[in-house]
C-alpha cells in the first residue's frame, strides 16, 4: 500500500514545480510591452488585446479582477506601478481612479473629434470604449406595450407583484439610480424606487439573465435588464437560453423626454505608466472602426463611433434614444444612490 | 535530516517574526478602525445593518448544525457499522469537499431555478403555470444553509471519524457491560469524547461560511460580507469595508476563544494501544437504512451538481482552448502544491512551540493566526497589498539610497504575494490539524523519550512525525484544495498573465455564462478528488487497520 502511495506522491510534486516554471514566467517590462489592468473579463478583452500584438509587435501582459480591487492595487503600488491603462465596465471607477490621482492625459489624436463630450473625460483622461443600454424588457403575452413609455410608469399599482430586477449591490442598477437622480432629483428617485420594491415579484435575486428568464418562465412580467445579455441569450448554444430570450421584447424607455439609462466601460492610462506611448497606441487601435465592430458584433455593444455597423440581433431591438448625462456625475453619485436604495428596502 | 532548530534559543524569535510578518496585513485591517467615517456608518446602522449581522449569524449557526448533524452521523455510522456501499463511501463522503460553495451554488441554481428543467418538467407534466404551485425558492438563506452544510461537512467528518476510531473498543465494552445501547453509547460517551474534534470542523465549517462572499452574492443575501463589498465598491468607502471586515474578525476571535476554552479543559489522548473497534454487520431494512443515509449526502452534495456541471461543459467542449487550459491546470496545481507546503511547515512549527514552549503568548499567536480564515479573502488580500507595496517602497529608497537606481517592485504583483496571502488566509485549516495531531499525542510520551535521552529533534523524527503524518497529510491536502478554490484574493494579487482555474470559473459565471464556467469549475472539482482520495487513504490507514 505504501509505495504506489508514494510514488503518486512523488509525481504530484514532480508535475507540479515542472509546470510550475513553465507557468510562471514574469514580464519584464521591455519597451515593446504594455501592461494591462481590465475590470473587463478576459474572455471580452484578450482577443482585441491579441489582435493590438499582431498589428503592432507589443506584447500585452494582462491581469483582470474587480475594478476596485485594481485600483487599490495601483494605488498600493504607488510609483512603481507597472500599470500601464487600466480598463473598466463603468464611468464611476474610472472618475474613481482619476481622483484617486491614478490616471494622466491620453495623448491621441483627434479623440475629441472622434467622441462627443459625454463620453470622455474633460481632460482626457479616459474615454468611453463602449456603450451598454438598460431598457425594459417585457412578456408581449402579458404586457400591454402602450401602458409603459416611462421607466417611472413601473411604480404603477397595475404591475403590483410583476416586476423582476437585480439587487442594489448590482453597478448597473446604482450607475441607473444615480442617472436618473441627475435628471429627476433625489427625492423623485427614491420615491420610485420605493414603488420599484413594491411592485417587485420577489426579492432581487441573479444577474440580468436571470431577470429575464423569470420574465419567460412567467414568474414576473417586466424585467429591467442590458441589452447585451438578451442578445447573449439568443446567440447561445443551448436551445433553452434561446427559447427565454425570444419569450420577451425590448421597449425603450422615456423617448420622448430624457431617454434609455446608458453605461460605458472605459479605458484610462496610468499616471505612472511605464510604456505610455503603448498605451495610447491601444486606445487609438481601440477606437478604430474595425475593433469597434468586434464589440457589437461579438459583445452586442453599442459602437462609441458613428457609423459602425451593429449586429443583426442589435438592429433588430432597434434604434433608441439615450440618456446623456455627464458621466463624471453618475460616478460620483454611485454611492449615493446605493444609500438611496437602502432607504426604499431595495435589497 | 531534520535539524535541531527548535531547540535553540532562535527558535522563538524567528516564530515571532513570522507571526509579525502574517498578522501585518491583518493590523492594516485593524488600523482602519482608527479612520472615522461616521457618516456611512449611520447610514448602514439606520438601514441594513442590523440584517447584514442578523443573516451572518443565522448563516453561520445553520451550517454549523447541518456539517455537525451530516458529518457525526455519517462519521458514527462508517466507524461501527458495516453495511451495503460501505467501501465507496470511504472515498465518496469524502468527495463533497472539492465542490466549491459557489460553483454547488451555479448547479443547483441552474438546476431548480423557475427557469430550470426540473420545474419546467412539473410545468408540463401538470400543465401548471408559474404561481400555480409552491416550489422552495433555490436562492435563499435557507437553501444557502443546506448547501453550504452539504460541501462542509467532511470537515466535521474527517475529524469525527478520526475521533471515533481512536476511541478504543474496550470502552464499547465497558458501556455494554454497563447495559447502554448504541445509541445510548453515542450520546454519553462517543460525542463527548470527541467533542473538541467535533468542534474543530463545526466552526472550520462556521468561518468558511462566514467569509463566503461567491454563494450568498449568487443568492442575493445581504450578510456581514456582502455588506463589505457593497461598501467598498458601491458606496467607495474601502475604510468602512474594512472596519465592517475587522467587526467579523473580531466575531471570530470571540468563537475561537471559546473553542479553545472549550477544549482546554477537556483534555483527552489517546492510549498508546488502541484496540480496534469491530463494526457491527447490518442487514436487512437496517442495511438498507444505513446505507442511504450516507450515500444522500454523497449524492447531494457531489454527484448531482457534478453530473448538472459534466453536462454544461460536454455542450461547450467543441470551443476549448485546449493549450489554454493545459496551462491553467497546472498554474493552478504548482500554486497550491507550493503554498500547501509552506503553510503546513509553517503551521507545525507554530503547534510545537504551543507543546514544547506553551505560554499565554504562544497560544495567542495561534489564535490570532487562525484569524485569517474567517476574513474574506479580498480583505486580506487588500492588507496584504498595503503592507508590500509598504516594504517595496522601503526596499526601492533603500536601493536608491545606494546604488542610486529603482528595482522596482519585487513582492507587489508575484506569485510570492499570493503565497504570503494564502499562508495568511489558510493557517487555521493547517493549524487545526497540527494542533489536534499534537493533542492526541500523550505528554507522557515525550517524557519517556526524553529520560532516555532522546534528543528533541529525535522525538520529532522518530516519534512525532510518524504519529502525526496523518495529521500533517491532510492539513497539507486541505491547504491544497482551499488554494485551488481560492478567488477573491487571487484576483487582486495574482501576477500579469496568471490564471487559476477558479478565477476562469468566476469569471464566466459571473459573465451570466455558466456553461462556460462548467469545465473550468468541473475540472477544480476534478482535481480536488486527488488529495481528498489521498485523505482517505490515511484515515482508513488509521482506522481500518
Amino acid at each position: 500500500m505504501k509505495s504506489p502511495l508514494k510514488i503518486i506522491v512523488v509525481l504530484i510534486v514532480l508535475v507540479g514545480v515542472v509546470s510550475w516554471f513553465m507557468t510562471a514566467e514574469q514580464p519584464v517590462s521591455e519597451p515593446s510591452e504594455l501592461n494591462v489592468y481590465s475590470a473587463r473579463k478576459e474572455a471580452l478583452i484578450k482577443p482585441l488585446l491579441d489582435e493590438f500584438s499582431a498589428s503592432t509587435g507589443i506584447k500585452v501582459n494582462l491581469v483582470t479582477g474587480s475594478a476596485d480591487a485594481l485600483i487599490t492595487r495601483m494605488e498600493t503600488e504607488g510609483q512603481f506601478s507597472p500599470a500601464d491603462v487600466l480598463i473598466t465596465t463603468d464611468a464611476g471607477r474610472l472618475v474613481r481612479a482619476k481622483t484617486a490621482d491614478l490616471t494622466q492625459a491620453m495623448q491621441v489624436e483627434n479623440v475629441a473629434q472622434l467622441l462627443p463630450d459625454y463620453l470622455r473625460d474633460e481632460q482626457q483622461h479616459w474615454v468611453a470604449l463602449t456603450m451598454r443600454a438598460r431598457p425594459i424588457m417585457y412578456s408581449p403575452e402579458r404586457v400591454d406595450p402602450s401602458k409603459i413609455t416611462s421607466m417611472l410608469d413601473l411604480t404603477e399599482s397595475e404591475w403590483l407583484g410583476r416586476i423582476c430586477i437585480r439587487s442594489s449591490s448590482n453597478i448597473y442598477n446604482q450607475s441607473m439610480i444615480a442617472a436618473l437622480t441627475l435628471e429627476l432629483g433625489e427625492a423623485q428617485v427614491e420615491q420610485w424606487a420605493q414603488g420599484i420594491v413594491a411592485n417587485m415579484a420577489r426579492p432581487p435575486v441573479g444577474g440580468d439573465r436571470d431577470q429575464i428568464k423569470g420574465v419567460a418562465a412567467g414568474e414576473c412580467d417586466i424585467a429591467v435588464a442590458n441589452t447585451y445579455y438578451l442578445a447573449g441569450m439568443l446567440a447561445s448554444d443551448d436551445p433553452d437560453q434561446q427559447q427565454q430570450a425570444t419569450a420577451v421584447k425590448v421597449l425603450w424607455t422615456d423617448q420622448d423626454s430624457f431617454g434609455t439609462h446608458v453605461n460605458i466601460s472605459g479605458i484610462a492610462v496610468a499616471k505612472h505608466a511605464p510604456n505610455a506611448d503603448a498605451a495610447n497606441q491601444l486606445i487609438a487601435f481601440m477606437l478604430k472602426a474595425e475593433s469597434q465592430q468586434w464589440y457589437a458584433q461579438e459583445n452586442h455593444e453599442y459602437p462609441v463611433l458613428e457609423g459602425v455597423q451593429w449586429s443583426p440581433l442589435m438592429q433588430e431591438m432597434g434604434q433608441f434614444k439615450a440618456l446623456s448625462v455627464d458621466l463624471d456625475k453618475v460616478g460620483a453619485g454611485n454611492a449615493a444612490a446605493l444609500q438611496l436604495m437602502d432607504r426604499a428596502g431595495w435589497q | 535530516m531534520v535539524k535541531p532548530i527548535l531547540t535553540t534559543n532562535l527558535k522563538p524569535n524567528i516564530l515571532v517574526l513570522l507571526t509579525a510578518a502574517l498578522l501585518a496585513p491583518l493590523a492594516v485591517v485593524l488600523g482602519h478602525f482608527a479612520i472615522p467615517e461616521l457618516a456611512i456608518w449611520l447610514h448602514l446602522i439606520d438601514t441594513v445593518l442590523a440584517s447584514y449581522v442578523i443573516n451572518s449569524v443565522i448563516l453561520a449557526l445553520g451550517v454549523a448544525l447541518g456539517t455537525l448533524l451530516l458529518g457525526t452521523l455519517t462519521a458514527w455510522l462508517m466507524s461501527h457499522y458495516s453495511f451495503a456501499g460501505r467501501g465507496v463511501l470511504r472515498v465518496a463522503l469524502l468527495l463533497p469537499l472539492a465542490m466549491p460553495a459557489y460553483i454547488i451554488a451555479y448547479s443547483y441554481t441552474g438546476l431548480l431555478d423557475v427557469s430550470g428543467p426540473v420545474q419546467q418538467l412539473l410545468r408540463e407534466v401538470f400543465a401548471w403555470r408559474v404561481g400555480d404551485y409552491w416550489f422552495p425558492q433555490v436562492r435563499s438563506l435557507p437553501s444557502a444553509i443546506i448547501l453550504m452544510s452539504l460541501v462542509l461537512y467532511p470537515y466535521v467528518y474527517i475529524l469525527a471519524r478520526t475521533a471515533f476510531s481512536e476511541q478504543s473498543a474496550s470502552m464499547r465494552e465497558v458501556a455494554r457491560i454497563h447495559g447502554y445501547t448504541s445509541v445510548k453509547y453515542l450520546f454519553k460517551v462517543s460525542i463527548p469524547l470527541a467533542r473538541p474534534a467535533l468542534f474543530t470542523g463545526a466552526s472550520l465549517a462556521m468561518m468558511e461560511s462566514l467569509a463566503d462572499y461567491g454563494t450568498v452574492q449568487f443568492f442575493g443575501i445581504n450578510t456581514f460580507t456582502t455588506g463589505i463589498f457593497r461598501s467598498w465598491y458601491a458606496m467607495g468607502s474601502r475604510t468602512t469595508a474594512i472596519q465592517l471586515a475587522g467587526l467579523l474578525s473580531l466575531f471570530v476571535l470571540v468563537l475561537l476563544v471559546f473553542e479553545q476554552h472549550s477544549r482546554r479543559r477537556l483534555k483527552y489522548f489517546q492510549q498508546s494501544i488502541v484496540k480496534p473497534s469491530t463494526r457491527t454487520v447490518l442487514s436487512g431494512w437496517r442495511n438498507v437504512l444505513v446505507s442511504a443515509c450516507c450515500f444522500l449526502p454523497f449524492i447531494l452534495g457531489f454527484l448531482i451538481p457534478s453530473i448538472q456541471l459534466l453536462i454544461w461543459a460536454s455542450m461547450t467542449l467543441d470551443h476549448v482552448v485546449w493549450a489554454d487550459y493545459w496551462q491553467l491546470v497546472s498554474a493552478t496545481f504548482g500554486l497550491a502544491l507550493i503554498t500547501a507546503a509552506i503553510v503546513v511547515l509553517i503551521a507545525t512549527l507554530f503547534s510545537y512551540q504551543n507543546r514544547w514552549v506553551a505560554s499565554a503568548f504562544s497560544r495567542w499567536q495561534v489564535r490570532l493566526l487562525s484569524l485569517g480564515y474567517a476574513l474574506p479573502g479580498m480583505v486580506i488580500a487588500v492588507g496584504a497589498l498595503i503592507v508590500l507595496g509598504w516594504f517595496d517602497g522601503l526596499i526601492n529608497n533603500v536601493v536608491h539610497a545606494i546604488t542610486g537606481e529603482y528595482v522596482g517592485l519585487i513582492l507587489s504583483g508575484t506569485i510570492l504575494a499570493l503565497v504570503f496571502c494564502y499562508c495568511i488566509r489558510f493557517m487555521s485549516v493547517a493549524l487545526q490539524n497540527t494542533e489536534a495531531g499534537m493533542q492526541r499525542i500523550k505528554p507522557s510520551l515525550d517524557e519517556a523519550a526524553q529520560t532516555m535521552g532522546a534528543s528533541r529533534s529525535e522525538l520529532l523524527r522518530r516519534i512525532h512525525l510518524p504519529l502525526l503524518r496523518a495529521s500533517l497529510l491532510s492539513a497539507g491536502l486541505l491547504v491544497f484544495v482551499d488554494v485551488l478554490k481560492e478567488l477573491p484574493a487571487t484576483l487582486v494579487l495574482r501576477p500579469f498573465n496568471f490564471n487559476t482555474l477558479a478565477v476562469r470559473a468566476y469569471e464566466m459565471a459571473s459573465d451570466e455564462r455558466l456553461f462556460d464556467a462548467a469545465l473550468p469549475a468541473l475540472t477544480i472539482v476534478a482535481v480536488s478528488i486527488v488529495p481528498i482520495f489521498l485523505i482517505t487513504k490515511t484515515i482508513d490507514n488509521k482506522s481500518e487497520g
